[in-house]
């Protein structure tokens, strides 16, 4: 068995400012909304990508560094080599859910509205961003969007329109991704409407498999452990407070 | 290396019947001789404190050196069916921010902790030495044997391991055990070295000098190129590595035996081969159970019980 699969782009499609999807040859059937995988591009570097959907396979990509966006950049025809799925993906529960996403988080979040749509379950989604121009599409369910600068949508952060429509409605679970600071409002906002809730966490990764250890949040690894945490990573010491660099240094986030 | 009683401070997780395992490394009592390997999930404190609570008998940390260190581009690590390869590239946040880590390990883990550190030159293994002893580990382990560098490994020559463990011994009142490559053509002869020149330790062995290609990229896996082989292929060198330093250093000097070991009949074999105690490196991912070091541990008293052994000093090969 080879290490990595290759997979060959078939679309690059530039979904706003700074998010390009791009759409894989290969399904990767047996991966789930917030599980992740590593995408090499041979003599240059490999990353951690959440994945956007399975068949075929589908990556949102933010262009943050240089990795990102060569990936970006990339056109149909071109190949990455990855391995995965790994880590612990979302878990599917409850009857109606709330989906709420910052940035390009808002991308894992969009495979899951349309798992739970194959599932029927009904799901609202809030998709946030700073402005018009990094707005995520829509995804596979009622969508409602914010914007920090009233650009487009609800004036405001994602968590006004939470705690809008939380105030008119029940759901069982609310799924986050996106900032940590971000996630942490959600998570709290969720606990308090006592509904359930799954973060997406983020680390500077190495291995991807738990062993290295890099990815660590307090005793936890967000490579195996994560990346979905539920409500008990608020009680984490590190969740919102440490991140680690490509030494291992703790700095403040 | 006979068993003793315990004291309570390194015991909180002790369960009844499960003496048979306790043991003595350098004068460290351990409630079990399943150590985490350094370069696995030991890179906070955080993660040292998890394996105590997974029932490690001691915990050995990622090695530091004096000035942070980012390591290598990714890939750093990948697995082929159980077998593993990385060059991490040694990256650490320098001694300076892991003395906090070790400190607050030392404090809380509830296991000993053992310091894992390296360095370029003989002067700087002095210096990272005394630093780290700062923060009061139990142990201390000198890594001259990263088979992710580029330049020669200190443990390539008996010269070198040797001024390198002069250098630690000067450094530091704290035991210390020097980890050696398989890569060599005498380990005895290097481990004996090490000994005379202040070790109280060997570690044996380090991951495997090794390189995955991919056709189709033509290129290295390894953003290094090259690494370190670890996983169940590479038990049989570690055996035989841990068998001929036992050979060289007699019956005192305690060895922890590391390599390839996923459960408590791989920990009993690599006991026989000669090891005081057992690290564990790649198998705690690999193995499923929340607290791995129970398991294997667990396997190792019930082959013990089975065949009617009653303690770890009673596993050797027949003559």
């Amino acid at each position: 068995m080879p290490i990595h699969q290759i997979a060959t782009v078939t679309k690059a499609e530039k979904e706003n400012g700074i998010v390009t999807t791009l759409t894989f040859d290969t399904p990767l059937s047996h991966a789930q909304p917030g599980q992740f995988v590593m995408l090499w591009l041979p003599g240059f570097d490999e990353k951690p990508y959440g994945v956007a959907g399975v068949s075929p396979l589908r990556i949102s990509v933010g262009a943050r560094g240089p990795f990102s966006k060569k990936l970006c950049g990339m056109e149909k025809g071109d190949r990455v080599w990855l391995r995965g799925p790994y880590g612990k993906g979302f878990e599917l529960k409850g009857k109606k859910i709330l989906l709420v996403g910052g940035g390009y988080g808002f991308g894992p979040l969009r495979f899951l509205a349309e798992v739970a749509r194959k599932r029927k379950v009904s799901a609202t989604a809030i998709c946030g961003a700073r402005s018009k121009g990094l707005l995520m599409l829509p995804a596979a369910c009622k969508t409602i969007f914010t914007t920090d600068d009233g650009s487009a949508g609800t004036k405001g952060n994602v968590l006004v329109a939470m705690k809008e429509l939380l105030a008119k409605e029940r759901f069982d679970v609310v799924y986050t991704c996106g900032p940590e600071r971000m996630m942490s409002a959600v998570a709290y906002e969720a606990k308090a409407h006592k509904a359930g809730c799954q973060l997406l966490l983020e680390r500077y990764m190495k291995c991807g498999i738990g062993i290295c250890g890099h990815c660590c949040i307090g005793d936890k690894l967000v490579c195996i452990d994560g990346p979905m945490f539920g409500l008990e990573i608020l009680e984490n010491p590190e969740f919102c407070k440490v991140w680690r660099t490509k030494t291992g240094k703790r700095v403040p986030i | 290396m006979g068993v003793q009683s315990c004291p309570k401070e390194y015991m909180p997780h002790r369960t009844k019947g499960a003496f048979m395992l306790e043991t003595t490394l350098c004068g460290i009592k351990l409630r079990n001789p399943l150590i985490l390997a350094s370069g696995i999930r030991g890179n906070s404190a955080g993660l040292l404190i998890r394996a105590g609570k997974e029932g490690a008998g001691a915990a050995t940390s990622k090695s530091c050196s004096l000035l942070p260190h980012e390591g290598h581009a990714n890939p750093t690590m990948v697995d082929i069916d159980g077998t593993y390869i990385n060059a991490i590239g040694l990256s650490n946040p320098g001694v300076d921010d892991e003395i906090y880590e070790i400190r607050e390990a030392v404090a809380k883990a509830g296991i000993p902790i053992i310091a894992s550190f390296y360095a370029g030159k003989v002067s700087d293994f002095a210096a990272v030495a005394a630093r780290i002893s700062e923060a009061k580990p139990a142990m201390l382990e000198v890594d001259i044997s990263c088979p992710s560098r580029k330049d020669a490994l200190f443990s390539s020559y008996a010269k070198d391991a040797s001024e390198v463990c002069l250098a630690v011994r000067d450094a530091t009142s704290i035991p210390f055990s020097a980890k050696l490559s398989p890569d060599v053509p005498n380990i005895g002869e290097i481990a004996r070295a090490c000994v005379a020149s202040g070790a109280s330790c060997i570690t044996a062995i380090n991951t495997i000098g090794g390189m995955y290609i991919d056709a189709h990229a033509r290129h290295a896996v390894l953003a290094n190129s090259f690494g370190g082989i670890s996983g169940a292929a590479i038990k049989p060198v570690a055996l035989k590595s841990v068998y001929l330093v036992r050979k060289a250093i007699g019956p005192e000097v305690p060895i922890i035996g590391t390599g390839g070991v996923f459960t408590g009949i791989d920990a009993i074999e690599m006991l026989m081969a000669g090891a005081t105690c057992v690290g564990v490196g790649t198998a705690i991912a690999t193995r499923k159970e929340s607290a791995p070091f129970k398991a294997i541990a667990q396997e190792m008293e019930s082959f013990m019980k089975k065949e009617g052994y009653r303690k770890l000093a009673d596993l050797k090969l027949q003559e």
